[in-house]
Order: C-alpha cells, then structure tokens, then sequence
C-alpha cells in the first residue's frame, strides 16, 4: 500500500510538469501569436511591451523561456498582471484560494451527506413510494442551474423574507475562517446549500443505481444465504462496493470545482474565489493571471485525482496490484 | 408462468439428493425460492416447505435468516463472483460466524483458520487474510464450501458447485463435499446438469424437465433402469470410455419454454416415444422409483433396450 501510494504521487508530479509544459507552450508557443504584446494587454506601449519580451526572455530559447517562467511564477513568485499594474498574481491566487476552498469543502460535505444518505434510502426502499421522490428531487436539483438558485436564495434571504424569518442571514461575502468562524459559517451556509443541491441530486442517482446492480450481484445473494440481515447486506456489502464509482466521480467534481468551477456560486454570492478571479483576469485577457489559475487549477485537479486513486486502493483491494 | 410446478422433494438425514436437469429447468430456482432467496416482488411461492418439521414458507424474513446460513448452507455455481470482492475471504466466513454464533471477533477468526485448513486450503494462516481475487477458481469454491460449513449446517445446499470449475479441479471438489459430508453429518442436496456429477456422490436422484419432475428414485436404480425417455436422453449424453462412438447422443430440439409448456407430458414435443395418451398430463407414478411417464413397464423395457443401445436419441 506504502508504495502503491509513493508511486501514485510520483505519477502526480510528472503530470503536473506535463501541463506546466503544456501550459507554457500554449501561452508562448502559439504560431502567428506575439505573447509579449499579449502580456502587456491591450493598450500596452512599446516600452512595456519591450519590457516584459526582457522579462520573460522572450527573445531567448524556449527551454530558457520555461525556466524563467516557472521561476516567476513558483520561485520567486513575482510574476504581475500588466493591466492591473502592480497587482502580483501568485498573492492573489493565495488570497483566493482559501474562499473556494471554504465553499468547494462545505459544499462537498453536505452533497456527501444528502447524496449517499439519499441514494442508500431510494435504493432500500424500491418500489415504493419515497424512491420515485428521491429520484424526483434529484433531477430537480440536477436541473436548476446554480446562478438562478443563487438568485432566487438571495432574494428570499437578503430581501422578500429578510426582515422576518431570514433576519439572522448575513449580507452576501467572506468573513475568513481565522477571524471568525460562527460568521464565516454563517456567511457560507447559502452558497453552500445552493453548490451541493446540484452535486447532490447526481450523487444520489448514481448511488442508487449502482445499488440497485450490486444487489443484483452473486454476492449479494452469497450474502443473503449466509444469513446476514437486509441492512447489513445493503450498508456493508452493497454500499461498500458501490463508493468505488462515488469515490471517483467525486475527485472529478472536488477538484474542478476547487479549480474554478465554482465560479457561478461564487458570483452570485459576492465571494471572492478563484473562479471570480479567473472570470476578470478572463474579461481583461489578463494574461499572468489566466496562465496563473490555470496551473493552480491544474495543479488542484491532478492532486484530487492523485488523492481519489490511493482512497481507490483503500476501498478496492482489486486495484492495488495495478 | 410456472418456472416450478408440481415437485415434491424430501431429504433424509444424511442423505445426498441429486436434482438434474437441463438449463432452465427450474432445479436453482426450486432451492432459492424455499430459503426465501427470491426477492422480486411478483415471485409467488405455493406448497410447503417443512425443515425438521417446521414450515418454512411464509415464516418472517427475521426468523427465514436465523436459518440461513446456521442450519442450511449454500455452494453457489460461480465461485468468481460469490464472494464480496473488498473483504477479506476470513472477515468474510468470520462475518457469518458472527451472525449465528456469540463469539468474540478472534474466535470467529481461528475458526475460520480451522475451516480453510479442512477444506484443503495450503498455509491459512496467511491465506486467511488474503482478498477473493488472491485467490484461483477452485480455491475460491473451497472458500465458499468453508464458508457454508461455517455454522455446521444440518442442510448443505449446492447449486452447481463444479459447473465452473475445470475437470480436476471438479473431481476434488466433489471429492472434498463427500469427505466433509462424513465429517459434518449434513444432508446435501446437490443440483447439477451433470448426470455424471451426480452417479458419483448423490444417494437419491431428482430429474427435473421444465420446472416438473420427470423421475425419482435412487441414483442405482435411476442410472441402471432409468424410466423416463428425457432420463434415456440424459444419460445418452453422458460420455463413456468403453463404448467406440463417433458422436454423443443429442437430445433434439430446445428446453420448453417455461411461458409455454404444453398442457400434456412437458417432454411430449421432444420425445420420440410419445403417442395419444401423452396430451394428457402424467403423474409420478411407481413404487419407490417414480417417473411420470405414460409408457407402461413393458414398453419401457422394451424401448430403453433399444434407447440405450442406440445412445438415446440420436
């Protein structure tokens, strides 16, 4: 297990090295494209536009040019937006992060919860009148877009019903987790309602119908010979089973939605995370910015990819030899 | 439809019944559906089902699993997929251990050692704690057949144990069932479409044609003077070594459907013996070894005379 973990995360970093090259190349190798004019932004003069060619080593090899990049951008962290002059993009991205973490980790817990709580209910109770309910809010959550349920969240909270039943909600933004925990839990607790409803309604689907096949399996029935009662068949051999394909389908999710895929979410509820800061960076076609969270989403989505894998080998024997 | 109809069984103390039959004859689904192993809500089970005189149809699922696995054991057919591919093959037999007995984690745990070593499993101690797929085909059975003996069951039931296994390992396994047969005392009620499966360990033999029985009696009688021409057909197909035949006797035509059998004799269309008297539905009939056949003794004598020289229906 030590080594199949060692070797999952070794395989992470060369990955990760992958798309930093990629990354790179589509940033400064693209054919009939001058990146340094595209660095300094749209009215850029000259003299800046000569600066960040001398910066960036644009007029050396591009192997250099790699070099000096990866040191802007992880070394000496320097690297700046030349529309918002000034501005550094690695402290930026830091100051972001910890506001789609926060929404991305709350979001998760509760979508865990309803999703297998949810699937595990439908699937025990097939046939019956709460499964085809179960099944129907899902794809009712499913269905809702989260920028309209965000909306509609926040006309209820801060306006309809803010002077009775909502009164307790506070106005939308982020009360960082260190100042003040009871607020940035109360600040959060919309944005995370309204991210995990959508994740939810597909995790409690899934579940169900991966269910309802392991019942259907030999060992379920090996299972039901030996004795074992419904409930034990369900939770410790069906389920069990089952989180294999929940597992993976949630490191998908976790770590496209820490790396920006919130950004709806965000938006709507004035937070500002990663995927806000991708969206501005993407309207000024700033490009540090871009170049930076996409590596930071990369780097998110590799590393849930890596941590999905070794929970894979915790859960399923089967895979740790491979 | 009918997927079983009309078959009345009972297994002594002790004693090995064999059920033959071809696919789809309803030998498996006959055993789930009296342990309560079909779950499908427009399964319907009618008769009896009487285990050391209590009647087991209708009783609660709560008090259906105490028997389960404590008194009646299962061996399934494909020991690839019978056991939960994430556990551990002794959590999985200790798993069962636990559910009838009161005894600590660790107990359950040698016990289980002490099974895999009577089933012929090399170093339990270290296999114990091996996952399924560590595991080949025929170890995986002995697995399951440790698992089933877990609870010293009164009943063993085995649903096609060798079916997928390879020839040797087939024979161990069989080998292996009669051993712990002596050992435990329990009774085993074999099913199989393997007529040769069945002339090496069953006392009495079962043979099913599409969800009815077609012939009972013991398995000397039933393999020496079978009665029934789908019998003739079975045994026909059966490979021997002393006889020079180029081709293995067929039985022609397919299973009846069980959405569609016919309101006679079920074998009637594919028998080549029937007349008149077979639209009409037979009985069991006989003294001891019973067939439901319309052809008198006579006949029979006469015809199987001719059916097993000729291999059955060739």
């Amino acid at each position: 297990m030590g080594v199949f973990i060692l070797r999952r995360f070794v395989s992470a970093i060369l990955v990760m090295f992958s798309i930093s090259i990629l990354v790179f190349l589509i940033f400064f190798a693209t054919p009939g494209v001058d990146p340094a004019a595209r660095i300094a932004g749209r009215s850029a003069t000259p003299q800046v536009v000569a600066q960040v060619k001398h910066e960036f080593g644009l007029d050396r090899p591009l192997p250099i040019r790699y070099g000096l990049m990866m040191d802007h951008l992880f070394i000496k962290q320097d690297l700046s937006s030349y529309v918002n002059v000034g501005y550094k993009v690695i402290p930026q991205i830091e100051a972001a992060a910890p506001v789609t973490l926060s929404l991305v980790l709350g979001a998760a817990v509760i979508w865990l919860i309803v999703g297998v709580a949810g699937g595990v209910i439908a699937a025990a109770n097939r046939g019956k009148f709460i499964d085809p309910l179960i099944m129907f809010l899902g794809i009712a959550a499913i269905s809702v877009p989260a920028y309209w349920l965000g909306q509609v969240v926040n006309l209820i909270t801060q306006s309809k019903l803010h002077s009775s039943i909502f009164s307790w909600v506070p106005p939308s933004g982020y009360v960082a987790l260190s100042s003040n925990p009871g607020e940035w839990a109360l600040h959060l607790l919309f944005p995370w309602l309204t991210l995990a409803a959508l994740y939810a309604g597909i995790y409690a689907r899934v579940l169900r119908a991966e269910l309802v096949n392991a019942l259907n399996e030999d060992y379920v029935r090996t299972a039901r010979a030996k004795g074992l009662s419904e409930r034990r068949i369900l939770l410790r051999h069906a389920l069990r089973c089952s989180l294999i394909s929940i597992v993976s389908l949630f490191g998908l999710d976790f770590g496209s939605l820490i790396g920006g895929a919130a950004l709806l979410t965000e938006v709507v509820f004035g937070l500002p995370g990663v995927g806000q800061l991708t969206y501005t960076a993407l309207q000024n076609l700033d490009l540090p910015v871009i170049m930076g969270t996409v590596m930071y989403g990369a780097f998110f989505v590799v590393l849930a990819n890596a941590v999905v894998d070794v929970a894979y080998g915790f859960l399923d024997p089967r895979v740790r030899l491979a | 439809m009918h997927a079983v109809d009309g078959l009345s069984l009972s297994v002594g103390r002790k004693e090995v019944v064999g059920i033959v039959g071809e696919s789809g004859s309803g030998k498996s689904v006959s055993m789930y559906s009296m342990l309560g192993l079909l779950r499908e809500a427009n399964v319907s089970v009618t008769g009896s089902v009487k285990f050391e005189g209590r009647e087991l149809l209708g009783l609660a699922d709560r008090e259906m699993r105490v028997l389960r696995g404590r008194d009646i054991g299962m061996i399934f057919q494909d020991p690839m997929t019978a056991l939960t591919p994430v556990y551990k093959v002794g959590w999985q037999i200790a798993e069962q251990i636990r559910a009838h007995q009161d005894v600590t984690k660790a107990q359950a745990r040698q016990r289980a050692i002490e099974l895999l070593g009577e089933v012929g499993i090399p170093e339990p101690h270290r296999r114990v704690d091996q996952f399924p797929h560590e595991f080949s085909g025929g170890m995986r059975q002995r697995v399951v057949i440790a698992m089933a003996l877990s609870c010293n069951p009164k009943l063993l039931i085995a649903d096609e144990p060798t079916t997928a296994l390879d020839v040797t390992t087939q024979a161990q396994i069989l080998e292996l069932m009669g051993k712990l047969q002596d050992t435990y005392d329990s009774s085993i009620v074999l099913i199989t479409h393997d007529m040769g499966v069945i002339s090496e360990i069953a006392d009495r033999v079962v043979v099913m044609y599409a969800g009815r029985p077609a012939e009972i009696g013991d398995r000397r009688a039933v393999i020496r003077t079978p009665q029934h021409p789908y019998t003739w057909g079975l045994l026909g197909a059966v490979p021997r070594v002393e006889t020079k035949r180029s081709r293995l006797a067929t039985i022609p035509g397919t299973p009846v459907s069980p959405l569609n059998v016919p309101t006679g004799c079920a074998f009637a269309p594919r028998c080549e013996h029937r007349f008149e008297k077979c639209d009409e539905r037979p009985t069991l009939r006989g003294d001891g070894h019973l067939d439901a056949c319309w052809l008198t003794i006579e006949q029979k004598v006469h015809l199987r005379a001719g059916a097993v020289e000729t291999g059955g229906h060739a």
